[in-house]
């Protein structure tokens, strides 16, 4: 009888060699008379153990990692197929201390499953959610996803249902579910992995609130860095449209709901919602003015509900556990699990899924064991790009949209960066503003020029002398307000986030090199 | 407003350009908001989307080639001039910036001798920089051909490109 190995095809998997495992790993067992089976599932999420290698054992799965093409013959003569003892043994998966402690619902099947397969899925609680939300109505489906208190988790974190009962309650000829699959934050890759390691969950997810709101067509908008996903992801529709999942009938339940990845083409505003409606109708990425919401005009001129892919993917389990299952996780008006990317200089990252109220210290100490240099913590970016550096003083806030906006900061799609005591924060903040320069989508004046200006200001700051600084320092506080208060979307609204953090909490840094003065 | 220009009226285009562009629209622009995915399927067929074919895909579409024009010089994915025989996106996001994305950087382009968005002298290379390629757990990350390669350092870097150019 054959042995059943997993192999990741993620991305990062593979971008560490886990392909050159899986030829290793082939050709070995060939010569060993070895019958093995590899399956390519997604990856766990313990990213410094990539690729990570799965056996299949009598009771439950038993992991080595990392694992690179040389180890092969070594674990083949240690007896991996049967469990046994390697220097790169790491025991039964489940028993793994990092994943054991983590709270894994929208994630539950991530690493288990094969991406591929919809008997997989269905095998693990796969398309549940569903067969639920076809026994009720439209408008209890909504009521589920409100009472859930679901929020979405692209960044901006406005309750998903609020925003679909908006879209139920209009009347149109046409109607349209929007995955905004855009994910630009540095620091994120959870939709990655959900598209790459679980596809038919957002498929899933994307047919229920087709069901909630009436709509019959939905789009994936994709981003051109994601090529893997895009794969997963063609292959997963294909499938779920020859299985009945997807048409005319869905699930023969006389409904349509067919769908489609377009795919983007390297503009980080098209993750803002409007922009990104914009660019599906084949235009420039230029954000739209609200009102009117997406909900009611949206794609075409049609009511849409647009969502992050977390968001959708969730809510097949909140359809087939129940809202109250969902809400009993997290803290004050966080509610659920949030799928936290752990990233940048650090000893353990990947993903950790866990209820709103973990503390940025626990993620990066417990999980993260600190930084991968060894050098001590000094700043941590959360929520992308456009999120506030918060200093080590700050470790112990909870992560809880609420209690992050209390202290300037943002939780955004969960991202988080860690730098060591060797960033130079005005780099960083200088770095904000040319980002926001490169990807400004030119319609409003604060972003599209205040961006260029405040890199300027930084850069005098930086090179000044100590009253050139002051003056420079006033300027730039005040360039900042005007982007914030002045500006249509988030990303010139936000990227004075990241500089003014950087003001407050790394002053000493904006002394600059040149004068040495004040440092 | 001025009448649609008749076919007649197209600035001259070269054979091919003319073919592929043809070929694309012909397949996809009856789709909604189809642009993208033309332009998408231009630049797979010919390497880029050159300005001559501008107006052939404004006519095809039916839409003033300075919506075209726009829609092409937003995105920074879309290029007017064929890129190098193979395309380096060098992650410069901040995830990979905490792990010496800006060292590597700097090497990479010493080492191939162009700045970012240029292609080198051989045109093997070419250089873009890209704002996270979702390997952020893997920092600092490239990609080439859709394969993705984390943990780059200036020594991998080099050993991988003396293997590339050893395997043409």
């Amino acid at each position: 009888m054959s042995i059943t190995l997993y192999v990741p095809r993620d991305a990062s998997a593979l971008s560490l060699g886990a392909d050159d495992v899986v030829k290793a790993i082939e050709s070995e067992a060939a010569a060993r008379g070895a019958d093995v089976r590899i399956v390519r599932n997604g990856s766990r999420g313990l990213y410094w153990l990539e690729p990570m290698v799965e056996v299949e054992s009598g009771n439950g799965r038993v992991a080595y990692g990392p694992v690179q093409p040389d180890d092969v013959v070594a674990l083949f003569d240690a007896d991996f197929l049967h469990g046994g003892d390697d220097v790169l043994a790491l025991g039964p998966v489940e028993d793994m201390p990092w994943l054991k402690s983590q709270q894994r619902l929208t994630f539950a099947r991530m690493g288990v499953v094969d991406p591929r397969s919809l008997d997989d899925y269905l095998a693990h609680d796969g398309y549940r959610g569903l067969a639920a939300a076809l026994k009720i109505t439209p408008l209890e489906i909504v009521q589920a996803v409100t009472d859930s208190g679901l929020r979405g988790r692209g960044g901006a974190a406005f309750p998903a249902g609020i925003k679909w009962k908006t879209c139920l309650d209009t009347s149109a000829d046409q109607k349209y579910i929007v995955c905004n699959a855009d994910e630009g934050d540095s620091g994120t890759f959870s939709d990655r992995m959900i598209m790459e390691g679980d596809p038919f969950v957002l498929i899933e997810g994307m047919t229920i609130a087709g069901l909630a709101v009436g709509a019959t067509r939905g789009y994936v908008y994709l981003r051109i860095e994601y090529p893997h996903a895009q794969r997963a992801l063609q292959a997963a529709i294909e499938t779920a449209q020859d299985r009945g999942y997807l048409g005319d009938d869905v699930c023969g339940s006389g409904k349509a709901f067919h769908l489609e990845v377009r795919m983007a083409a390297g503009a980080y505003i098209c993750g803002e919602e409007t922009s990104l409606l914009e660019s599906l109708e084949g235009k420039r990425g230029q954000v739209r003015f609200k009102p009117p919401l997406p909900a009611i005009e949206g794609l075409f001129g049609k009511p849409t509900v647009i969502n992050n892919v977390i968001t959708l993917a969730t809510v097949p389990l909140i359809l087939d556990r129940g809202a109250a299952f969902y809400r009993d996780y997290g803290m004050g008006k966080s509610r659920g699990t949030l799928p936290l990317q752990l990233a940048g200089n650090i000893k353990r990252p990947g993903l950790v899924e866990r209820a709103f109220g973990l503390t940025l210290r626990e993620l990066i100490e417990d999980y993260g064991g600190g930084t991968a240099s060894g050098r001590p913590v000094r700043a941590i970016q959360v929520g992308g790009p456009l999120g506030a550096y918060i200093p080590v003083s700050q470790l112990d806030t909870p992560i809880d949209y609420e209690a992050f906006a209390a202290i300037g900061g943002m939780v955004g799609h969960g991202g988080v960066v860690v730098f060591d005591d060797t960033v130079d924060m005005a780099a960083q903040a200088r770095f904000a503003m040319e980002f926001c320069a490169i990807e400004s989508c030119g319609k409003c004046t604060p972003c599209r020029l205040g961006s260029t200006r405040g890199v300027e200001v930084i850069d005098r700051m930086v090179q000044g002398d100590v009253a050139e600084r002051e003056r420079n320092e006033v300027l730039l506080r005040d360039l900042c307000q005007t982007m914030v208060a002045g500006s249509l979307c988030a990303l010139g609204g936000m990227a004075p986030f990241p500089v003014l953090s950087a003001l407050d909490h790394f002053h000493e840094d904006f002394a600059g090199n040149a004068h040495g003065a004040g440092s | 407003m001025k009448p649609a220009k008749n076919i007649a009226a197209l600035p001259p285009i070269d054979d091919a350009v003319r073919d592929a562009v043809l070929d694309v629209t012909g397949r996809l622009k009856d789709q909604p908001g189809a642009l993208l995915p033309v332009l998408h399927g231009i630049q797979a067929s010919l390497g880029c989307v050159p300005e001559d074919a501008v107006p052939l895909i404004a006519r095809e579409m039916n839409l003033s080639r300075a919506d075209v024009h726009g829609v092409v010089s937003f995105y920074h994915f879309f290029r007017t001039r064929p890129a190098g025989k193979r395309v380096i996106y060098l992650c410069r996001a901040e995830s990979c910036q905490s792990m010496g994305a800006v060292k590597l950087a700097q090497h990479v382009k010493e080492r191939l001798g162009v700045d970012f968005h240029e292609t080198t002298a051989d045109g093997a290379w070419t250089l873009e920089p890209v704002y996270c390629l979702g390997n952020c757990a893997c920092s600092p990350a490239m990609m080439v051909d859709d394969e993705l390669k984390g943990r780059v350092t200036p020594d991998s870097f080099d050993a991988w490109l003396q293997s590339q150019s050893e395997a043409t």
